[in-house]
């Protein structure tokens, strides 16, 4: 027995050995950190509990240090990260609320309910801070298509990201989807939520209000997931599957109930605070509400609702059961609260209270688990400025070094039906992404756009980043990441206002690999400040490695804007048979690490593309600005792929072909594929030409034109022209035919 | 139009439904709770809509077309009263015996979401006077078990009886394996029940009723309605 601070006696059964505080993910230093903040050995219970707070997931202990530099602020942010969700001000008491959040590690292990788990997690996200989800993204990552496992991945996340979201109702808009080697052993799944809410109605984690009642809302605690958020904090090696009891299971339907249960207990002003049962469950939940609102908890876990008999407290703290919440209840709102509860079926049940002590009091049966104090938990975890060194810089690769080896033609057309630019169709029909009556841009375009309420105003929405720019130069792709985001709303005409992040990153004990997220975070930042464009929730996924082998680096970025007029927004496809083609931004013809480089030329290769911050703003604020004025009658955006792919893009969408002028120079193959940034492609009618070209000379935007819109085939410069069935043919046929299992490789 | 749109737990586009009705027949529907054992007094049609009540996890609308309100829908059809079921909700009035048949898996085994052409293969009934007959629409489906099947005998009934209002085809009218979307038996994508006044679709007419959020064929079905009761509420 020990005696706690309060006075109360501990029991310690069992011993805590090194073997016990190591299976627990704790370091040796760590365990002594635990010990000389408490005084004594910790209970098994409180074992537990340090071990949830204080992993890599939870904690941010890696990773923290380096966030502090992002920026967090504007005048239209009403909540930056450290809250469930981001939430900006659209105006009109409009607020948007947003996240992104990865499942990696459990949907490599089990990729259906891993998908669907990361799908229910974020959705709960934003709808615990009191806002209606009105669109879904996601940004995937699978390995090589030839790895055995790939294909089962793919099939078993998507119908996982499918089968939540639809059930639940909310649709799924966009996103984007990738496959290289890197990810073979350790794909990526970062889930991204978009909601709906006044501005004067959002509800935070912060408890206030001593002796205040502690409801646990949502479905029963089971022993799932127990320590699924440890797991998410190590690497994987062979025996990872092995861990398949750690993933928990997904129930979209008792999300609806509790998502309509939460929206109308808020509508009725019941709720003082509220924090969803995530990552760490109950553990990081309540310890959250007490730490944030200076207030003590005590939960009294007999009166948790279980699904099974038996559970001990140690697991019942740390069970990762899905669709749970954590409530602080105005007292006198209770039987109103309970009533829309169980009118919805859903458990409701009062486990603790707020106290004055600011202690963390976890009893069972009337025995003391734990007593810890609620504040150190989360303010005292460890922080590691780890060791980083910078990645090399790789070469500039000069364009007259790349000998095509095929015809641009031919280039374009192997190009437009290869895995990474290839049409994600076979994915996005299996979401429904038109529920809610709002869905304005559907997949396939820059950036989805989804109606506000009934409009006028719209949002659109986007998840970018480049990981192989990333890997050979973690600053410029950073700033890339964010910049394309930027650039993709713009396309669309929506102001670009804010962006969450998901950090995905090998481990961070390794000094190469520190010195990927540090450069990712620097490249962020820089291009944040620079866009105006800041950083409002995020989540941060290390020891993404299997058997030593680390991912690409990538931060995904989810951007979102806002369109003061939805009907105004603009779409990729060509509109008219004799609109001009111009290019808006600089091309030099970079190639180094381009698309064509790695598919084309099998050459993984040279420094990415840089990124000048200054330009891309002032591009994408004038093609806003055309937009808004109606000159341009279709708008793309220039990334994987360069000129022609866009190009193609724009004619795949509308069955109408084009034209275009050879370019200048000696080498045709880059001015076509190269990657250069901040570029656009836009089309106007050619009585609107004159008054673009002088708008861009006005506002020292550099434009040309190109070629003109028509016919039935692309006809780049004076290579043979490709028609845009046979474009569209290859385009829409790899992932279903992959999908089928009827490609040889 | 006076009308009720039912919510059993689960249901996801009853919000999409009503923003509908809502919009073509000036008159806010009411939301009539799964428990409720009454229809509001004046109801002049029923709207099932779409969703996934209790997660279909027994089997597509099973539990829900056991609920306490679908007696008062089924007294409701049986004095005559017009009732509309889409996706979940035709599924739903399959189970609970107002419409003949069953709606399976997909024959993909994949839930699907995009628009699909429609025929409309009778204009004489309330749910597609506003439609010609043999007219060609463009709705979303967006479901994972809406490939219709019932008996030989019942199918052979109901086509005798020309009770299949749409059928999935290609943009020009004509039907085949390609515009079969989910498998149906002869392509059925909705069905009105022997009475004439219990209608079943998968499609979502009611997610095609503005150009700007795609198109307005689905208009045609609730114009319909309305002017089946007059433009009075």
């Amino acid at each position: 027995m020990s005696v706690a601070e309060s006075g109360k006696t501990l029991r310690n059964e069992p011993k805590i050995t090194p073997e016990l505080v190591a299976e627990h993910g704790l370091k040796p230093d760590e365990y002594q950190r635990i010990l000389d903040l408490i005084g004594r050995e910790p209970t098994l219970t409180e074992l537990g509990i340090f071990s949830a707070m204080w992993n890599e997931h939870c904690s941010y202990k890696s990773s923290k240090v380096h966030l502090r530099g992002l920026p967090t602020d504007a005048p239209w942010v009403i909540q930056g990260p450290g809250e469930n969700a981001g939430v900006i001000d659209i105006g009109d008491g409009l607020a948007v609320v947003f996240k992104m959040e990865s499942h990696n590690h459990p949907s490599y292990i089990e990729p259906y309910q891993g998908a669907t788990t990361g799908v229910g997690g974020i959705l709960r996200d934003v709808f615990t801070m009191g806002a209606r989800p009105i669109a879904a993204l996601n940004a995937l990552s699978f390995g090589d298509p030839k790895h055995p496992k790939t294909r089962h991945l793919v099939s078993g996340v998507v119908a996982g990201i499918g089968g939540y979201g639809n059930s639940f109702g909310v649709p799924t808009v966009g996103g984007q989807t990738r496959f290289h080697t890197r990810y073979d052993g350790n794909i990526l799944v970062n889930a991204m939520a978009v909601g709906l809410a006044r501005a004067d109605k959002i509800f935070y984690a912060a408890a206030s209000g001593v002796g205040m009642p502690i409801v646990y809302l949502g479905s029963k605690t089971g022993r799932d997931g127990i320590h699924g958020a440890s797991m998410a904090s190590a690497e994987f090696d062979d025996d990872s599957e092995e861990k398949r009891p750690t993933v928990q299971v997904g129930d979209p339907f008792a999300e609806k109930l509790l998502l309509e249960a939460c929206l109308e207990i808020m509508e009725k002003d019941c709720v003082i605070a509220i924090q969803d049962m995530g990552a760490a469950g109950l553990t990081c939940s309540a310890v959250e509400m007490g730490a944030k609102g200076d207030l003590g908890v005590t939960l009294d876990l007999e009166k948790v609702p279980t699904r099974e008999a038996g559970m001990s407290g140690y697991e019942m703290m740390l069970s990762e059961s899905q669709e749970r919440m954590l409530m602080v209840l105005k007292p006198e709102k209770e039987k109103e609260a309970e009533d829309i509860f169980r009118k919805w079926g859903l458990d409701f049940a009062i486990v603790g209270e707020t106290t004055p002590t600011k202690r963390f009091l976890i009893r069972h049966h009337g025995e003391t688990l734990a007593d810890l104090p609620i504040k150190e938990l989360g303010d005292e975890a460890p922080v590691y400025n780890r060791p980083f060194v910078e990645t090399p810089k790789k070469p500039v690769i000069d364009a007259k070094d790349v000998t095509p080896p095929l015809s641009n033609a031919d280039a374009l057309l192997k190009l437009i039906g290869a895995p990474d630019l290839c049409s994600k169709r076979w994915l996005w029909e299996q979401y429904d992404h038109i529920i809610g009556g709002n869905t304005v841009q559907r997949p396939g375009g820059d950036a989805a756009v989804v109606r506000v309420e009934d409009g006028p105003k719209g949002l659109a929405m986007t998840c970018d980043v480049t990981p192989r720019y990333c890997e050979a130069d973690p600053f410029e792709g950073g700033k890339q990441a964010v910049a394309e985001a930027y650039r993709n709303l713009s396309a669309v005409g929506a102001t670009p206002l804010a962006i969450t992040d998901n950090l995905n990153f090998g481990n961070p004990e390794r000094p190469e690999i520190m010195g990927q997220f540090v450069g990712c975070v620097r490249g962020i930042s820089a291009a944040c400040k620079a866009l105006d464009f800041p950083v409002v929730s995020g989540n941060v996924s290390l020891y993404n490695e299997t058997n030593g082998r680390a991912i690409l680096p990538t931060p995904s970025i989810g951007g979102v804007g806002v369109l003061a007029d939805f009907t105004r927004s603009a779409s990729i496809a060509f509109k008219n048979d004799g609109d001009a083609v111009l290019l808006i931004g600089e091309t030099t013809g970079w190639l180094g690490q381009s698309v064509y480089l790695r598919d084309v030329c099998g050459r993984e290769e040279g420094a990415p593309p840089p990124v000048d911050l200054a330009v891309e703003r002032r591009h994408g604020e004038f093609v806003r600005k055309l937009i808004g004025e109606g000159r341009v009658t279709a708008v793309h955006d220039l990334a994987d792929g360069g000129l022609a792919v866009a190009l193609a893009e724009m004619a795949m969408a509308s069955g109408l072909g084009a034209t275009l002028d050879a370019p200048q120079g000696a080498a045709a193959h880059a001015d076509w594929f190269g990657e250069d940034q901040a570029r656009y492609v836009v089309t106007a009618k050619p009585d609107d030409v004159a008054a673009v070209v002088e708008a861009a000379r006005v506002a020292g935007v550099a434009v040309q034109a190109i070629g003109r819109v028509g016919g039935k085939a692309i006809t780049l410069g004076n290579e043979k022209p490709v028609a845009v069935a046979d474009l569209a043919k290859r385009f829409e046929s790899w992932l279903p035919d992959y999908m089928a299992g009827t490609i040889e490789h | 139009m006076k009308s009720a749109v039912l919510v059993f737990p689960g249901i996801n586009r009853e919000r999409d439904m009503a923003r509908t009705l809502k919009l073509v027949s000036g008159v806010e529907p009411a939301m009539v709770w799964h428990a409720e054992t009454e229809l509001p007094a004046g109801t002049d049609l029923v709207v099932v809509p779409g969703g996934f009540s209790y997660g279909d996890y027994l089997r597509c609308g099973a539990i829900a077309a056991r609920a306490p309100i679908m007696d008062a829908v089924r007294a409701f059809a049986a004095r005559g009263g017009l009732v509309l079921g889409v996706c979940n909700g035709f599924q739903i009035l399959c189970e609970s015996g107002l419409l003949p048949g069953v709606l399976m898996r997909n024959t993909r085994l994949k839930f699907i979401c995009h628009d699909a052409f429609l025929r409309v293969e009778r204009s004489d009934t309330p749910f597609t006077r506003g439609y010609n007959a043999g007219q060609v629409i463009r709705v979303p489906v967006a479901h994972g078990e809406g490939n219709y099947i019932a008996d030989d005998e019942t199918i052979k009934r109901i086509e005798g009886e020309g009770r299949v209002l749409f059928r999935y085809c290609a943009p020009d009218g004509t039907l085949g394996d390609g515009s079969n979307i989910n498998g149906s038996i002869n392509a059925i994508a909705g069905i009105v029940s022997e009475g004439g006044n219990v209608a079943g679709m998968m499609p979502h007419p009611e997610n095609h009723v503005e150009s700007i959020v795609g198109s307005t064929d689905g208009r045609g079905l609730f114009v319909g309605l309305v002017s089946q009761f007059g433009k009075a509420a």
